[in-house]
């Protein structure tokens, strides 16, 4: 017999999970909860409705200094980093030599600040860390922050909670970024998340953290929300799962991302895999990444082979069950020529053809707080 | 007089004459989480002890339901199919998956009684 033992590392809020009562599963090589006794529906709802709070302290921070870290950066991504204004941050893909994306991520330009902000995903961050210091070498430093948590709190009331506990938080908008006390704790605050709500992302000491979460917990309005519903959460609202809707193999035309790449930079190129991710959008991408919804009730989930008229033309790369939607829905890679709304397609389930359509994103009215 | 039977898959059985009434456990359904779809088998489908009859699934996975004893499927409910939720609200009861007759009884026999199954999970 075989005992394979993983050992999990634990984000500074692990006690405090189990407190919840939360039901902890492996992650990205973490012990993290994928539900609470609320459950799945009632959290993913609850965070539509009101405020949901996510430990994503499993996820990667760090900041990168130099002599211009901007235009280091850019040489592994063709977002517009230099272009990111002050006080203010933007989502990116990570790119490999032969344009395929490695992560997507997160640079914030403090006010003030020379060093950039990063936040990457979990399952990647070694070797994003690794990847970035060793490409970026002599140009610019990297400084993982493993010190560091990371809180959520998403849905339409994080505003009025969050301003309790950091007075003139809710003057951010939208993909703006400010160093700000949260609950006494020095913190980095973005008006961002990933489920398509309005909502905070709140960067502290890990020392600071569950006391934080323990005050924002506190308030009427907010429940601990697990993995669970952060994936159905993200899934409505059309966001990228790396690992699953895009990876190495997927150039940012082929995950319909063109738009994260900035103006400039198509012009200009500079990235790495520049010249054949700029080729690709000449010339058009031979598969796109689309949303789908089922017909019927029965969910397709990552994998499931997607058809037209029996032929096999791309498959489901996530996909389950929206609660808000209140019905099944996925995201897929199919050939370009059947990526246009309203395509009819055909899921194989169990060895059935379950009818689908391609659907505009996202599949949920997404609530950002956009400067007026 | 009925009795009920469990398997390791859990599943739970009960028995009425030659007649079974076949669902997911109490456990089951906790450990699923929110069950938002099901597909049931068809009446008239013939199922073997073990087989695959049914599809559970939460807005996480999706699982296989095994028949755990063998017969012919005489009805589905399909109230589970509007109403999915009753797997969690009741599992035991109304959140039943199908019925079987013409049941063979050495197969149920072979199956764990409530104590046994309370014991197992409790192992788990």
């Amino acid at each position: 017999m075989t005992v394979t033992t993983e050992i999990l590392k634990k984000t500074p809020l692990h006690a405090l999970h189990l407190e919840l009562g939360g039901k902890m599963v492996p992650f990205a090589g973490y012990d993290m909860p994928v539900q609470y006794p609320a459950g799945i529906l009632k959290e993913h709802l609850h965070t539509r409705a009101q405020a949901g709070l996510f430990d994503v302290s499993h996820m990667g921070q760090a900041f990168l200094s130099g002599a211009d870290p901007s235009k280091a950066l850019e040489s592994l991504t063709p977002a517009d980093i230099a272009g990111i204004p002050e006080g203010a941050q933007r989502y990116g893909l990570l790119l490999n030599d032969r344009g395929g994306i490695k992560d997507d991520f997160m640079t914030t330009r403090l006010a003030g600040e020379s060093a950039l902000y990063l936040v990457v995903n979990a399952a990647m961050k070694d070797s994003d860390f690794a990847y970035i210091g060793e490409r970026l070498r002599g140009k610019a430093e990297l400084a993982p922050a493993p010190e560091r948590a990371l809180l959520a709190l998403q849905g339409p009331a994080a505003v009025d909670v969050l301003e309790r506990h950091s007075p003139g938080i809710g003057k951010l908008s939208f993909m703006q970024a400010v160093r700000a006390t949260v609950a006494g704790a020095p913190a980095i605050v973005s008006r961002t998340g990933y489920t398509g709500e309005d909502g905070f992302e709140i960067s502290l000491d890990g020392k600071d953290a569950e006391r934080v979460a323990r005050a924002l917990l506190g308030e009427a309005e907010v429940l601990p929300i697990g993995l669970g519903a952060r994936d159905s959460l993200r899934l409505e609202a059309g966001l990228c799962l790396c690992g699953h809707d895009i990876d190495e193999s997927t150039d940012p035309v082929e995950a319909s991302l063109v738009w994260s790449i900035g103006k400039r930079r198509k012009s200009e190129g500079g990235f790495a895999g520049a010249g054949l991710v700029l080729e690709r959008l000449a010339q058009g991408a031979s598969r796109k990444r689309v949303g789908i919804r089922p017909d019927g009730r029965a969910p397709a989930r990552e994998g499931t082979d997607i058809a037209v008229n029996g032929q096999v033309v791309g498959k489901i790369t996530s996909g389950g069950f929206g609660p808000s939607l209140n019905g099944p829905l996925a995201m897929g890679t199919v050939q370009s020529e059947f990526s246009k709304v309203g395509t009819k397609l055909e899921l194989l389930v169990r060895g059935k053809a379950l009818a689908a359509e391609v659907v505009p994103m996202p599949f949920v009215p997404n609530r950002y707080k956009r400067p007026v | 007089m009925s009795e009920t039977r469990f398997t390791d898959q859990h599943e739970w059985v009960r028995l009425d004459g030659s007649d079974a009434t076949v669902g997911i456990t109490k456990f089951a359904a906790e450990a699923l989480g929110d069950v938002v779809f099901v597909e049931l088998p068809e009446a008239g489908r013939k199922v073997g002890a073990g087989a695959e009859a049914a599809v559970v699934e939460s807005v996480k996975a999706a699982s296989e339901v095994y028949s755990p004893v063998s017969g012919e499927v005489s009805e589905s409910n399909a109230a589970l199919e509007a109403a999915p939720a009753k797997v969690n609200d009741d599992p035991e009861g109304e959140g039943w998956f199908f019925k079987l007759k013409g049941v063979n009884a050495a197969d149920f026999a072979k199956l764990m009684t409530a104590d046994a199954y309370a014991e197992f999970v409790k192992g788990l």
